[in-house]
């Protein structure tokens, strides 16, 4: 995934000088190990900013919504995915964009590599499938797929599904990944003990909406917990608010959510938020057979109703 | 100025002993997780010295996520039916045990905007009056850690009332106010260190100020006109990446910001004194629904003005960041204060 770089600037340049983008939305090196900051790129010139690496977790989808110019955008499955569904719900129109794709082979948890580490990184050195964390006075190497964030681990759609120019050949995509095993686990649980898994999980949460912030799909021009007139949910850690932000996001989600983990990844408290959208994510491929983001032509299952549904409630 | 020994063994004894006179805050593991936040301490429940930074800062000891600062009855069968009441507060005397010098520091920065001739917020400084600070000098900053650079520092008493140094089987605690010698004579700690204790912690400062890695400077900022700075190009490079989440301060020490809110239930109901950041668009928008703060751009912009200039222009005591580096962490982007501070510095 390194040696995607050089073809990255390259396609980046070339779309530039030929004015065929105005801007090229990618990342550039953070300041912190493990970090790469979304940028855009309006020259040439700049184009040597951009890196690529597996510390470009957040999902650049997000970036997209609701801009005028012509974009060249890097895209990994699950981004690619997510600017399926930003198109279908009008969020930025196909000719606009031009896709940079990139066949992605999983990002690093960098919590992950805090853990192994022990103490403060200072440096971390992606090689091909093994990566090299540096500390004071030593250094470690563990497997990138020791480290990688979970929904990377059991990701199916590594390819980008759509995109313009391709940076590689696709890669080889995961069989046989039991997606949905921690999902089983909740639902087997007995209605006391789900209670106490979910209170538990979003105990530490500070109400900062990072989770929402950082997900392509919570676009709205003012959330619902955000609404003040009337305001429907309360501005403090009260669990019920708390609660009431995490479900009702997590129904936003359904039958739109890749799985992308950008949500996760942005918590500053850790918390697991996909425990949500990953039940319905579930129940959407269970019940409808669908999976988000797949394709410009079919209408997602929740936009689309059949006269012969096998439900009444329809009727 | 006095410096008091504390052997270990007599550490928790102490601590507990001081419970019977002070309500004790403290850094803790949260559960499952791999960072501390510092809470009110259970019964029995010890401060984690070794804890770094916490996730989110200790200025939630006197500025807590919400407060309830009034409440009402709208019944009228009620002797103080529709009367706005302050409820049953506690402000008997508290403590921060292990709090860093620099997030200490930050309560002088806190207490410039509730503290003011003209207005007191009483929530807040009734509580800052009760607390006692006994911090813990920080041998080994973190590699974000920047705060030489910002007025404060590892070693800082600015804010404290004792600072404790950890040199192995011990503690020093050098006593800098009256409110640090009485906690530490209710928590039974009284052997004096010696004569050498002050050099041996002006030592370690040294040792620990050197240590530090990052640095940030301002000095131009000053210089530069509030509309310059304003009106500059590289806002929009700075802010594009932001996600608008209010991590940022939320995790901070120094940022202030709180909203108003009004919770009923049937005929009773509260308003409370809630965090806030400017980073949210609520934050700005106004009853008719305009909102002068519009974009996301407009809003970082607030930020960083505020931190790096208007603060400075106002007070004239620097920026209005400590340099715990909580911020740079904790942002999901990676939007890096020090970053910023260079460019509008440039
Ligand atoms: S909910 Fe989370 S995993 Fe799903 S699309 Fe949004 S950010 Fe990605
Ligand atoms: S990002 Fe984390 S802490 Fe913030 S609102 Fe979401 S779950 Fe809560
Ligand atoms: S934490 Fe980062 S992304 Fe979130 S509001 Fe602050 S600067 Fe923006
Ligand atoms: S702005 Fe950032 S570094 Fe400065 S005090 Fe706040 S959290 Fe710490
Ligand atoms: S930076 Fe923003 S949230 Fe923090 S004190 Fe200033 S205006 Fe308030």
């Amino acid at each position: 995934m390194l040696a995607y770089i050089d073809k990255i600037k390259e396609i980046s340049d070339r779309l530039l000088q030929e004015k065929k983008v105005d801007l090229i939305i990618g990342f550039r090196k953070g300041t912190l190990p493990m970090m790469n900051e979304p940028c855009f790129v309006r020259s040439s010139a700049d184009v040597k900013n951009l890196v690529w690496d597996s510390n470009c977790g957040i999902n650049l989808a997000n970036y997209l919504t609701n801009r005028k110019e012509k974009i060249g955008v890097i895209a990994k499955g699950c981004d690619s995915r997510n600017i399926v569904t930003h198109i279908i719900e009008n969020k930025i129109s196909r000719d606009q964009l031009v896709i940079i794709g990139v066949p992605c082979k999983g990002m690093i948890d960098r919590r992950k590599v805090y853990a192994a580490a022990g103490q403060e990184v200072t440096e971390v050195v992606e090689q091909s499938d093994a990566i090299v964390i540096q500390f004071a006075g030593g250094e470690k190497t563990v497997k990138k797929t020791d480290v990688l964030q979970d929904n990377c681990a059991i990701c199916i759609h590594r390819n980008p599904v759509i995109s313009d120019e391709m940076v590689a050949e696709p890669v080889e995509e995961q069989k046989g990944v039991d997606r949905y095993e921690d999902v089983r686990r909740v639902e087997a649980m007995s209605p006391a003990e789900k209670w106490n898994y979910f209170e538990e999980l979003l105990a530490p949460c500070i109400r900062c909406y990072a989770c929402r912030n950082a997900c392509p799909l919570c676009y709205c021009p003012t959330c619902f917990v955000d609404e003040s007139k009337p305001q429907w949910v309360g501005k403090t850690l009260d669990p019920i608010d708390t609660r009431t932000f995490h479900f009702l996001r997590a129904y936003h989600c359904a039958g739109r959510c890749t799985d992308c983990g950008s949500c996760v990844r942005a918590c500053p408290m850790g918390i697991d938020v996909r425990a949500f959208t990953k039940k319905l994510e579930k129940d959407a491929l269970e019940l409808f057979g669908w999976e988000a983001g797949m394709s410009l032509d079919v209408r997602p299952t929740l936009d689309t109703f059949k006269p012969d549904d096998p439900n009444t409630f329809i009727k | 100025m006095k410096v008091i020994k504390i052997d270990k063994k007599h550490w928790a004894g102490g601590i507990e002993k001081s419970r019977s006179a002070y309500r004790l805050f403290g850094p803790v593991m949260v559960e499952n997780k791999d960072f501390s936040e510092f809470k009110e301490l259970d019964a029995g429940e010890m401060p984690d010295m070794k804890a770094t930074d916490t996730r989110t800062s200790p200025k939630s000891i006197c500025f807590p996520p919400e407060e309830v600062m009034l409440e009402y009855s709208t019944d009228e069968a009620c002797d103080d039916c529709n009367l706005m009441k302050v409820p049953e507060k506690n402000y008997s005397p508290r403590a921060a045990i292990g709090i860093r010098p620099y997030d200490a520091a930050a309560y002088l920065v806190v207490k410039k905007n509730f503290d003011t001739p003209e207005y007191r917020d009483p929530y807040w400084c009734d509580a800052y009056e009760a607390c006692t600070f006994i911090g813990l000098a920080v041998n080994h900053p973190s590699r974000l850690d920047f705060s030489t650079s910002t007025n404060s520092g590892p070693f800082d008493e600015s804010g404290l009332d004792v600072l404790l140094v950890d040199m192995g089987d011990h503690y020093f605690a050098k006593v800098i106010t009256e409110k640090g010698d009485a906690y530490l004579k209710a928590a039974g700690w009284e052997k004096s260190a010696g004569k050498d204790a002050e050099q041996q912690i002006k030592d370690l400062k040294t040792q620990a100020e050197k240590a530090i890695q990052s640095t940030v400077s301002f000095d131009r900022i000053k210089e530069k006109s509030i509309m310059d700075l304003h009106g500059a190009e590289f806002w929009n490079d700075i802010a594009f990446s932001c996600i608008n989440c209010g991590t940022c301060t939320y995790v901070c020490p120094t940022c202030w910001c709180f909203d108003i809110q009004d919770e009923t239930r049937g005929k009773t109901g509260v308003r409370i004194k809630a965090w806030d950041s400017c980073m949210y668009p609520l934050f700005t928008i106004h009853t008719t629904g305009h909102n002068p703060r519009e974009t996301k751009v407009q809003r970082v912009r607030q930020r960083f003005m505020h931190k790096l200039k208007y603060y400075m222009d106002k007070y004239q005591e620097g920026i209005m960041c400590v340099g715990c580096g909580r911020c740079i962490r904790s942002c999901p982007v990676n939007i890096d204060i020090r970053r910023v501070c260079q460019v509008m510095n440039g």
